[in-house]
């Protein structure tokens, strides 16, 4: 691979993130003002001293959003790894051990999906007490079963290859087949779907938080920060529409990436690639 | 993305799906029914038998069958499932710095001093006749509330199904006639865009502009009964606009990849060296496979849409079922939430359950066996 | 007289997106030129990749994905197809000249009747009313020799059988009565026993008809028993072009004579004299579902020998080796391996015990794990059963290279770096590092072209002098049973139909099936299929 083979798209998708990266890890040195600082006037217009205006309470919404990044990307992140690691542990399990562990796994990951994400989430979080350790553990849980049905077809595609059965043949155990035969030949595929989940992460938080089910004041999410100035906008002012296009602008990017990956991965496999 | 549980990756019995890759019939028998059946055991059990000589019937009745058992399933999960998890309905209700007495109260009040299987089988038995109980907060009855909400919400998706459908199958097909030139990239590109951006900023950009700025729409989109069609419809233009946003992009894509599928089909090449004309292949070699695909696809979005009107409603603050049910998680009324939760779900069971059902009508081999 | 079609100095390129890097364009064919006269049949012969469906399509002026025609002229009767606009092009395609392809089962559409299919182009070409078109139709399945001619063609595709599909794809080709057919390895797909009668009603249907064709194929037995001329096609060029006599008997080219030599390796049977290594006794197997795949199954092979086993698809071969293998436990029987009985389960099995058996596969592209370099690929038997690593590791498996004639150049490769044969000699050299007694080879050559598999039957025989293994070898071809087995078992329908020394087995007296397998078999030999038939006709009159 090398670096002019990356589309522009790819490139557009790849500097967005990083430069949302950048806002997240340095956020108090960037921001002009303090996360939770009231400094000026209620919905004062963008310009001047405030770049981006001020929200419903005269807070800066520049710094907010930057802070924003700083909480949002950092849950989404959390969730995503978090059921990446519980969907992947478990499918590859349930795909190299089969028979009964198969299709415990597997039913009971119908069933998890049988009930639409968001509906499941607004059920779980009506009774569990609001802690943020809690909704990254919900969100991840949620998602993993998604993360469980591709890797499980991903791995069974590899794991009926003959190199898998010869493996086998030549008596190595488990851990071997999983870690040096199947995961290094699913591993473009796989990246792919952890960038798809990252980008569903991040509008599935800042959906629960605009929902007021997410993160809570007066920590700024992106989400929660369009349910703070949603008032605003039958009196024309958008401050709700910023960190709404803050979340939209960091999706495509992510999506951008995918995009490419995928592409990548099916003409890897000798697929036409245009499907 | 969100797809359902019943069109996932059908499970293959451990031996006999690793078995034999290679040695599958190339000369394309296809694969039979039942192969136990096939094999000359018809002699077995009645539904063995039945399966064997009607399999569409059989498919179609396991489908129903499993839905139902899903659905059971999920009204446990919905349920039961809660009980299980850390906390107390009371304590949370009423917050951590409730009495003891108060959260005894409370108990007895809501009727949680009662064991749970015995709360349960009693809200099933309500649920089955349409009987949700009374809410905790406003004490009035949920079913009566759902009815009115429903409706509402049913009216929003409706009219969302209505354009986003033959749109989403026009552009898809647009995509596939112009594939890898400009049109269809300038589609991707957009279609990407248009995936990656959240429910309620379409919402709140299409009020901006359309109701704030250039006051053609209204805001919110209250609906009553007193209103008119005429009237409604002017109100839910709006929240269906964005519903339509949301879903379209997904469901191009997707019969953009089923239409591309069938079109690169030996067969269609069989068509070709035949000297057929482009309309012919279209309409006679590549529509009638590619149906099946695409209403697959329309069910799963279909699908979507019903979870796509909970942000929508509240973006709107239009009285359907999504925002009844946020309210409702915002305050722990778990009987309503419970009821709507349920509700979501069948739909969404349905719908997956329709689209696998119209995909095995659909299929030439399974309607007319051998 | 008068050509037919007359196709000049053909350049055929396609453009590839290899991933990662810029697109390319390739030559696929490139100064090719041949003619056909009216009612003859031309055979096109070579390699996979020697571009000879492509040339064949570009008798109907056709590009498949993205592969164009750039160069030369296609006459059919004197016009050029490729100057065409799109709806003169449309008016040759299923009118003048039409298509077969390899696999029926695919190119027939699945939602329509057989027989609206087969009449579709004469009916939208206008060449004949829908009346006459299934008289035509109904004609040509009888025929094709199809059962029930007068319901057939109210069958789905998914309703017949895969040689049934062939044929019906060929009635499909002949019912606009056109000019010219190309047939793109219309029998490959199918059972040699399958094969010989779709063959033969292909030959039956064109002279029948006096269509001419354009015959490709890979195997030149095949296209000797059809075809007039052969033109002989590697790398996308001409190699050599002459009368079916004349390439047949009195091949000009080196290439040539090496296609038409392959076959004809013969190998004498050891005699049995050393000890029993595998005894397999009245073994039965089944899948997980209950389906049954073996029944009843015995037979031995002695160390140093090599047992052939030989069946069409659905045989039970392949099952039978992943019982030996333990992957499908039997459910009876027993398997005795060096006088001791062998764990029936995989699982049950010592790591001794595995590295004496070694596997090779029919696909040595997934046999070997496509992320690892050769060094790997060799390497982990050796230091999983003899625990060595580092330089000496590094030393055997040079050796093992050495051993199976590749270089030491090869060690840092990828699968995907090397050619088919080499693969298949690197996944030689991974079963040889275990150094087991017994080697199964599950059809180790019919992925791979005549002069490449020849080349590794030369190499496993000369490992057998060597190091005195024995190898169970499945394969439905004959010729290589000639060539290598020393002992033979026929299966058929999970069955063992036959068994015993090579001698034996393959001189008469003939049970059925073996009789048929045996006489099903192309030879080398002009006039061999009409020989076959007169043979099967005097037989059945004789009935």
């Amino acid at each position: 691979m090398n670096l002019r083979s990356i589309p522009i798209s790819a490139w557009i998708g790849i500097i967005g993130i990083a430069l949302c990266l950048l806002c997240a890890i340095f956020a108090p040195f960037i921001a002009p003002f303090g996360e939770r600082d009231v400094v000026g006037e209620i919905w004062a217009p963008a310009g001047g001293d405030f770049l981006l205006g001020t929200d419903n309470l005269g807070r800066d919404l520049l710094s907010r959003l930057i802070y924003g990044a700083r909480t949002t990307i950092f849950v989404a992140l959390a969730a995503t790894l978090v059921s990446f690691a519980l969907g992947m542990f478990l499918s590859f399990t349930a795909a190299v051990t089969g028979g009964f562990v198969d299709q415990l796994f597997s039913r009971f990951n119908d069933l998890m999906m049988a009930v639409p994400t968001l509906i499941f989430a607004l059920v779980v979080l009506a009774v569990l007490p609001q802690h943020l350790w809690i909704l990254i553990l919900v969100m991840a849980v949620l998602d993993s079963t998604r993360v469980f049905r591709i890797g499980r077809a991903v791995a069974l595609d590899v794991a009926v290859m003959e190199f898998v059965e010869a493996a086998r043949l030549r008596g190595e155990g488990s851990l071997w087949i999983i870690f040096r035969e199947i995961l290094p030949n699913t591993l473009s595929p796989l990246l792919a779907e952890f960038g798809l989940r990252f980008a569903f992460s991040i509008l599935f938080l800042s959906t629960l938080s605009f929902l007021g089910l997410g993160i809570q004041p007066p920590a700024a999410d992106w989400g929660g920060m369009v349910k703070d100035n949603k008032d605003g906008i039958i009196f024309g002012i958008s401050a709700a529409l910023v960190p709404g296009a803050a979340i939209a602008t960091l999706a495509i990017c992510v999506n951008l990436v995918v995009d490419w990956l995928m592409k990548r991965t099916s003409s890897l496999k000798g697929g036409r690639g245009d499907a | 993305m969100e797809s359902g549980p019943i069109s996932g990756p059908v499970l293959t019995d451990g031996v006999a799906g690793e078995t034999h890759p290679r040695s599958a019939d190339l000369s394309g028998v296809p694969a039979k029914p039942n192969p136990a059946a096939a094999t000359g055991e018809i002699g077995g059990s009645f539904w063995r038998r039945f399966v064997f000589r009607r399999p569409l019937v059989a498919l179609i009745l396991q489908r129903l069958g499993l839905s139902v058992g899903l659905l059971f399933a999920v009204s446990l999960m919905i349920f039961g499932g809660i009980e299980a998890l850390p906390g107390d309905f009371a304590t949370t209700y009423l917050g951590q710095s409730a009495t003891p007495q108060a959260v005894e109260n409370i108990r007895k009040d809501l009727g949680l001093d009662r064991p749970w299987s015995e709360r349960y089988l009693t809200w099933l038995g309500g649920a089955v006749k349409g009987d949700f109980g009374t809410s905790w907060a406003s004490k009035n009855s949920v079913s009566e509330q759902i009815g009115k909400r429903l409706g509402n919400s049913l009216f929003l998706a409706f009219f969302a199904a209505l354009i986003s459908v033959p749109l989403a199958v026009g552009l898809g097909m647009l995509a596939v006639q112009f594939r890898n030139r400009l049109p269809d990239k300038i589609i991707n590109v957009i279609s990407l865009a248009a995936i990656s951006l959240p429910e309620f900023f379409i919402g709140y950009l299409l009020i901006m502009v359309f109701a704030v700025q250039y006051g053609v729409a209204t805001f919110p989109a209250t609906v009553y009964d007193s209103m008119t069609l005429t009237e409604r419809l002017s109100a839910i233009a709006l929240p269906v606009a964005t519903l339509v946003l949301v879903v379209l992009a997904h469901m191009m894509r997707m019969t953009r990849a089923a239409i591309l599928n069938v079109m690169s089909s030996a067969y269609v090449e069989t068509a070709e060296l035949k000297g057929l004309g482009t309309f012919r292949i279209i309409a006679r070699h590549a529509a009638p496979n590619a149906v099946a695909p695409v209403i697959n696809v329309i069910a799963l979005n279909l699908a979507y849409l019903v979870v796509g009107v909970v942000v929508v409603e509240v973006v709107f603050v239009y009285p359907g079922m999504g925002q009844y049910m946020v309210d409702a998680v915002t305050v722990r009324d778990m009987p309503v939430v419970q009821a709507c939760g349920l509700i979501f779900a069948a739909f969404y069971i349905f719908l997956n359950m329709a689209a696998d059902i119209l995909a095995i009508l659909a299929n030439p081999r399974l309607r007319h066996p051998r | 007289m008068p050509e037919l079609l007359s196709v000049k100095n053909l350049k055929i390129e396609a453009t590839s997106y290899p991933p990662g890097e810029p697109p390319k364009v390739v030559t696929l064919v490139e100064g090719v030129s041949f003619n056909l006269e009216k009612g003859k049949v031309l055979g096109l012969i070579g390699e996979s990749g020697a571009g000879k469906s492509t040339i064949g399509l570009s008798a109907l002026a056709y590009g498949r994905g993205g592969v164009r025609i750039t160069g030369g002229e296609v006459l059919l009767n004197g016009k050029d197809i490729l100057k065409l606009d799109r709806g003169g092009i449309n008016s040759v395609r299923g009118c003048h000249v039409c298509y077969v392809a390899q696999s029926a089962a695919a190119a027939f559409n699945p939602a329509h009747k057989l027989g609206d299919q087969v009449i579709e182009a004469s009916l939208r070409h206008g060449i004949m009313n829908r009346e006459e078109a299934k008289k035509r139709a109904l004609y040509l399945f009888r025929v094709l020799g199809l059962p029930n001619p007068e319901t057939f063609g109210e069958r789905y595709p998914h309703q017949v059988s895969g040689g049934q599909l062939q044929r019906a794809m060929t009635a499909m080709a002949l019912c606009p009565n056109p000019e010219l057919i190309v047939f793109d390895e219309p029998t490959t797909a199918l059972d040699v026993t399958t094969q010989i009668d779709v063959l033969a009603a292909i030959k039956h249907a064109i002279e029948e008809t006096h269509t001419a064709a354009l015959y490709i194929t890979h195997d030149l037995a095949v296209v000797a028993q059809i075809s007039d001329d052969i033109m002989v096609l590697r790398h996308g060029k001409t190699v050599e072009y002459g009368t079916t006599k004349q390439v047949i008997e009195a091949p000009k080219e080196d290439y040539t004579r090496a296609l038409v030599s392959v076959r004809q390796t013969k190998r004498d049977e050891a005699p049995d004299q050393s000890g029993t290594l595998l005894k397999i006794e009245h073994v039965h197997a089944a899948y997980g579902n209950g389906f049954k795949v073996l029944h009843d199954v015995s037979m031995h092979l002695s160390k140093g020998q090599t047992l052939a086993i030989v069946g069409e698809s659905g045989s039970g071969k392949s099952t039978l080796a992943r019982v030996i293998t333990g992957l499908l436990p039997p459910t009876e029987g027993r398997i005795t391996f060096d006088g001791k009985d062998l764990p029936k389960a995989l699982k049950g099995r010592t790591n001794e015990e595995l590295r004496r058996i070694q596997m090779i596969y029919q696909m040595a592209d997934t046999a070997m794990n496509p992320r690892q370099t050769v060094r790997d690929i060799i390497g982990r038997p050796l230091s999983f059963y003899f625990g060595m690593h580092g330089a000496r590791k590094t030393e055997r498996v040079k050796e093992l290279l050495d051993q199976i004639e590749m270089g030491t150049r090869f060690v840092d490769r990828y699968p995907a770096e090397l050619s088919g044969g080499q693969k298949q000699r690197v996944a030689i050299a991974r079963a040889l590092a275990a150094k087991p007694e017994l080697i199964l080879c599950d059809e180790p050559t019919s992925a791979l072209d005549p002069l490449v598999a020849e080349g590794i039957l030369n190499l496993l025989m000369k490992l057998q002098e060597e190091t005195a293994v024995s190898y169970v070898f499945i394969t439905h071809d004959i010729a290589i049973v000639r060539a290598i087995a020393d002992s033979v078992a026929v299966m058929h329908r999970g069955r063992l139909v036959r068994f015993g020394p090579k001698s034996k087995v393959l001189s008469p007296p003939f049970d059925d099936y073996t009789d048929l397998l045996l006489k099903s078999v192309p030879e080398m030999e002009i006039g061999w299929l009409e020989r076959v038939l007169k043979t099967r006709r005097m037989e059945s009159a004789g009935n």
